[in-house]
């Protein structure tokens, strides 16, 4: 396998049993150690390059997931773990589940399983750096063409022109929602 | 006297592993008052019992919390076992007994790395989780899964344990028991730990008591109780002795932890040595009825089933009363006072377990 880089990983459990959870951090330990290919485990979102969500969401964590994968900066990956992140799993049909991580952001990896084996989040991973690199090369192309802008502070990078217009426009009517939690994210 | 500010802690946090979100009143480096708002993680699964039958329904109560899986199952199974006067046969509770003490066990050794990440220890973190997948590697051989087992089922137990499988884990057991001791030394006697530990976040054993805590927490308060020892499924036939701390201190919770994971080592021993021959599942007929509430130890303390049914195939009501719910209001009493350093041990020294709490 060859690993171009070396992924940070933001891990939020956007509610979960918590089974694919402490899957996730096994895979970080010893006996799986994703730290072989340099992956590290941030708290920070400004960090990370990978957002590991667990979970199906709901009413409550569904702006705090979107606020993190704001905050990410560009090329980024995110990994939806388990079956319930998929598409809501045993909970599909519980009032307050929303059913599936897609439902509010750009999902790149499914990694089902219940709970998921960390075998399948290294799979997972190992994927993700590829992913990771095709961004890379996009964005590379996008900053030559000139369809990028600055955005809370970060460089965004859009591949076309008619992307480029959509962002300018979603970012000048930003939700209630997002505003609510921004405070919360930035005092951490 | 300085002027009163609010910190923000959580829901993504680096030491969380769940999301809770707690409002620090500070007043310099020091909390005030801690308000907590949970719902993260609520899903609503209670109401699930009106679209899955009251067998579908051991599926969902697994899946209440992935480190205690098993042990909800369990209490469902247990609390609908009585409702349909089904009486299981005796090697399923000692299955049962084994499998509980074995989560005690994972359960124990991952807070235990848990909080030695929080005290910035991370190779004690990783030594932790490297002898906990020992026992995963067992559960994965006896039940087929690492963290979700679906193994309960209402009557007994979903497949058998043959006995030389037993007997290799007691090898197993014994030599992970030699490298626990070896991490339980650097906990309880590594000075830069201890300074970490020693007084911090106190709850004396009227306060404990008062609050409600449950489990380790309590226990260490001073207060012997264990739900075990009401002898629910095989515990009536193995010994069971509360383990207490006197201080209620964090370095007590630490303490009432490490050696609750060596009288689990303890119990599976006894039990696999009187585990009876036998079928393991009895066969269900009909359907449940009338009112009936368990309680269980799981590894954070007690838990409370409530089942009510009325001889349909949904049952009509299920209630869970999880260990960190009752914890919490300890947790709150615990932080007034505390340095705003501390905050993250104090919250894991509860061993908090968000999903359990808000299903």
């Amino acid at each position: 396998m060859k690993v171009s880089q070396s992924p940070w990983i933001l891990h939020y459990d956007g509610s979960s049993c918590n089974g694919c959870d402490i899957e996730v951090l096994a895979s970080m330990m010893p006996h799986f150690d994703v730290e072989r290919f340099g992956v590290i485990n941030t708290g920070n979102p400004k960090h990370a390059d990978i957002l590991l969500l667990t979970g199906s969401i709901n009413a409550q964590t569904a702006p705090v997931v979107r606020q993190l994968y704001k905050q990410m900066p560009d090329p980024k990956v995110v990994m939806a773990c388990g079956i319930c992140a998929c598409d809501g799993g045993i909970f599909k049909d519980c009032y307050n589940v929303m059913g599936g991580v897609d439902k509010f952001i750009p999902v790149d990896i499914y990694v089902p399983g219940c709970a998921v084996r960390p075998e399948a989040l290294i799979e997972g991973v190992k994927k993700a750096i590829a992913i990771l690199d095709e961004k890379k090369e996009k964005m590379k192309i996008a900053m030559k063409q000139g369809y990028c802008t600055v955005d809370y502070g970060r460089l965004a990078v859009h591949t076309t022109a008619e992307d480029y217009d959509a962002q300018v426009q979603s970012d000048a009517e930003p939700t209630e929602e997002t505003e609510e939690t921004a405070g919360e994210e930035k005092a951490q | 006297m300085a002027a009163k500010s609010v910190i923000p802690f959580g829901p993504q946090h680096p030491v969380l592993p769940e999301p809770i979100h707690l409002d620090l009143v500070m007043e310099d480096e020091h909390v005030v008052e801690a308000i907590p708002s949970i719902g993260f993680v609520h899903r609503g699964l209670e109401k699930l019992v009106e679209k899955k039958d009251f067998q579908e329904m051991v599926y969902v109560a697994e899946r209440i919390c992935g480190i205690c899986s098993l042990g909800h199952g369990l209490g469902y199974c247990d609390a609908v076992e009585h409702l349909m006067d089904l009486e299981i046969p005796e090697r399923a509770k000692f299955l049962r007994v084994i499998w509980s003490e074995m989560s005690r066990i994972h359960s124990h050794l991952l807070w235990l790395g848990l909080l030695a990440d929080a005290f910035g220890f991370e190779s004690l973190h990783m030594q932790a989780w490297r002898i906990r997948e020992q026992v995963l590697d067992m559960f994965e051989e006896s039940t087929g899964g690492r963290v979700i087992f679906s193994v309960m089922k209402i009557g007994g137990q979903r497949r058998d344990v043959p006995q030389d499988m037993l007997k290799s884990f007691l090898e197993r057991f014994e030599r992970m028991e030699e490298e626990v001791k070896v991490i339980a030394r650097t906990f309880m006697d590594d000075a830069a730990v201890q300074s970490r530990l020693k007084g911090i976040g106190v709850l004396s054993a009227d306060q404990a008591e008062a609050l409600g805590c449950t489990g380790p927490f309590l226990r260490a308060s001073g207060v012997a109780r264990d739900i075990r020892s009401t002898g629910y499924s095989a515990y009536g036939d193995v010994h069971v002795e509360p383990i207490t701390g006197t201080v209620g201190d964090s370095y007590a919770r630490c303490d009432v932890r490490i050696r609750e994971i060596f009288q689990s080592f303890e119990i599976i021993r006894e039990a696999v040595g009187k585990i009876p021959e036998g079928p393991v599942e009895v066969p269900v007929k009909g359907f449940p009825s009338g009112e009936y509430m368990t309680r269980i130890e799981q590894p954070r303390g007690e838990a409370l089933y409530y089942v009510k049914a009325n001889g349909k195939k949904f049952i009509e009501r299920m209630r869970v009363r999880t260990p960190t719910f009752a914890n919490l209001p300890g947790l709150v009493e615990m932080l007034k006072g505390c340095e705003l350093a501390d905050v993250p041990i104090l919250i894991l020294t509860i061993d908090p377990c968000i999903s359990c709490t808000e299903r």
